[in-house]
């Protein structure tokens, strides 16, 4: 592995612009994730988090300022440094994204036939082990994403994720869509791989549950910028009027009881 | 990272046994970079050995992903008979939990084998069998097709007027321009063809009647028909379809709008418009091609001369003859391209096969009725 300090953020963005024509969405955003961590980036509807997902995910070109990987400039990666760092950064799109016609195992094997040279069983085993290990039942892995549950279909796309052992985890709304018991079962998963596999997260989400049961730190993204990015206590605490209403509703409440038990 | 992998360590091993008790003492790199060297080796060395428990010490281990693990956590289940129980003697805690979820994990059941010597018969079967069922239920499409638009004509308030109009501009109208081209080109070389054959022994003249006879009766009909079925029944099928899998269909049904009334019977009736006008519309670009290689290819015939002859020698009936297929295309190829729509199911792959199925079948059924007419006629002598 490249020897990287644990110091080096795994992804920092810095002085980030986009815009749509005349509209600005993003102005002077920056944002640093630090290693092992699991951040939940919030924002209100139409504020851009997706937007700003493909902007660091790399699927989108920022109109301005610079993304940093493992303290490298995206920009001046060439191509065979660009993938390999695009190998450390795994994804969970929102509705899992899997390829429809392929098995969960075939989808979780893409990865691996791109980009490694073992061999088709040990790729075959890896497959299954993932399955296993994102919690879904062994014969799930001859399924077809359409014969999953939207639960199920979640923790496929995880493992697919997971395929290549990414160092960043990059996962959008993981949770929506879920009910309260999955959801739970799905924070504990994401939490477990935290450990096991020294992962750094970056969860966009709306599911209060999750933020005060697994986030580190909760970043919030308003007036077109991260206005603060730290601990839930200090966040909840931060004087913007929409920070106060998010936390400060009904539901943030009943979510913080629970937290706390 | 693969750019640089030819300067990692790679990992090895070394076992030791002692009693029931195997030691397996790593170092390096076990990663799924070094994957592809590591494979295999653990599990042929442990292959003969017989132990009940399995230390792991990792603290050489210089990295660990949970390929490495999973290779390492072979030695456990691969003895002779599978250990009892296994632990991480020395090693951090990441490393524990890495080789705890690779313990447990399991494997699903192996693939199927591949391809049978029999295979072949197998697909046969399949297909035919696969036949059958598609002939059935395209025959009950067709039927509750015909319950529901007679339903519409009794209660014309059910019909989707703006519906039947946008979608007979979009069949018919933006059909114009590429089937009076097509036409104009197969009358051309029938001509051509005629002209050349017939001048030769002195009958240039009936070149009329070739062209005339052929065109009206069957080419511009047919090309018309697998025209439209390449071009509307496969965007009928598409759309159908993408409604399918994304759930519009439910929608309009949990609504209590009637699929066959919204989607089927539109698409009919404007195919049921379209075609005869289409048809006509081939029939005189055909006819002009004819009279254009007639007039240039020199062989005498002016167009006043060849419009004599074709009115002396085609009957009109040859013209209804071709026109009266029309009707029964444009409702085939409307019923199978909505069928195979509303067939579609989840996934993308199925969206694919049905749209190929839909444009094979609504072809083969055109030229299937065409035939079925051509004996028809035969036997009462039109």
């Amino acid at each position: 592995m490249l020897d990287i300090p644990q110091i080096i953020a795994p992804m920092e963005a810095r002085g980030i612009l986009t815009q749509f024509g005349e509209n600005v969405v993003h102005e002077n955003l920056d944002f640093r994730i630090t290693p092992n961590e699991i951040v939940g980036l919030v924002g209100g509807s139409g504020t851009g988090k997706s937007v700003l997902m493909n902007t660091l995910l790399g699927l989108k070109e920022p109109e301005g300022g610079t993304i940093r990987y493992f303290g490298k400039d995206r920009n001046k990666l060439n191509a065979d440094e660009r993938r390999a760092i695009n190998n450390q950064m795994g994804v969970l799109f929102q509705g899992g994204a899997l390829f429809s016609s392929m098995t969960v195992r075939e989808n979780i094997m893409v990865p691996l036939k791109e980009h490694t040279n073992i061999s088709a069983q040990l790729m075959c085993e890896l497959a299954d082990m993932k399955i296993h290990m994102v919690g879904l039942p062994a014969m799930a892995g001859a399924l077809y994403p359409s014969d999953l549950s939207g639960g199920m279909r979640k923790r496929a796309g995880l493992a697919r994720s997971l395929a290549l052992d990414p160092k960043l985890l990059f996962l959008d709304e993981p949770t929506a869509g879920l009910d309260p018991v999955g959801a739970n079962a799905f924070d504990e998963l994401i939490l477990g791989l935290r450990d096991a596999l020294n992962l750094t997260v970056l969860m966009v989400t709306h599911d209060l549950d999750s933020l005060y049961a697994i986030c580190d730190r909760v970043a919030v993204l308003v007036d077109k910028r991260i206005a603060v990015a730290d601990k839930l206590d200090v966040v909840q605490n931060y004087d913007h009027p929409w920070v106060k209403e998010y936390f400060g509703g009904p539901r943030s409440r009943a979510a913080q009881m629970a937290g706390t038990h | 990272m693969n750019a640089t992998a030819e300067n990692y360590e790679c990992g090895s091993y070394e076992l030791f046994q002692s009693g029931q008790t195997l030691t397996v003492k790593a170092r390096g790199v076990w990663t799924l970079l070094t994957a592809a060297q590591l494979d295999g080796q653990i599990s042929s060395d442990v292959a003969k050995r017989t132990y009940l428990s399995v230390d792991y010490d990792l603290s050489a281990v210089s990295d660990l992903d949970t390929t490495g693990a999973y290779l390492l956590a072979r030695a456990i289940k691969l003895g002779t008979a599978p250990a009892h129980s296994w632990d991480v003697t020395h090693g951090s805690s990441g490393q524990k939990i890495l080789m705890r979820a690779a313990a447990e994990a399991t494997l699903g059941h192996e693939a199927a084998p591949a391809r049978p010597w029999f295979e072949v018969f197998v697909r046969v079967g399949v297909a035919t069998s696969r036949f059958y069922t598609e002939l059935i239920e395209t025959l009950a499409f067709l039927g509750k097709f015909f319950v529901v638009l007679f339903r519409c004509i009794i209660q014309p308030r059910r019909m989707r007027w703006k519906a039947i109009v946008a979608l007979i501009e979009k069949i018919g109208l933006d059909a114009v321009p590429i089937i009076m081209v097509l036409c104009f080109f197969i009358g051309a070389v029938i001509a051509y063809m005629g002209a050349n054959l017939l001048a030769s022994f002195g009958a240039g003249i009936f070149m009329v009647d070739l062209v005339g006879f052929s065109v009206i009766r069957e080419l511009a009909p047919i090309i018309t028909a697998i025209l439209i079925a390449g071009r509307s029944d496969s965007a009928f099928t598409a759309q159908l379809g993408a409604m399918k899998m994304r759930q519009e269909i439910d929608a309009m049904t949990v609504i209590g709008l009637d699929t066959f009334e919204v989607l089927v019977v539109p698409r009919a009736l404007a195919a049921l418009v379209a075609m005869p006008i289409l048809t006509f519309l081939g029939m005189i670009s055909g006819i002009l091609a004819g009279i254009l290689v007639a007039a240039v290819v020199g062989s005498g015939l002016s167009p006043i001369l060849f419009l004599n002859r074709l009115q002396e020698v085609v009957d009109i009936s040859h013209f209804w003859v071709g026109m009266v297929k029309t009707p029964f295309f444009a409702i085939i190829i409307a019923v199978i391209g909505c069928r195979q729509g509303l067939a579609v199911t989840g996934s993308v792959e199925s969206l694919g096969s049905r749209t190929t199925t839909s444009v094979v079948q609504a072809i083969f059924a055109v030229i299937t009725v065409d035939a079925i007419f051509a004996i028809l006629f035969y036997q009462i002598g039109v």
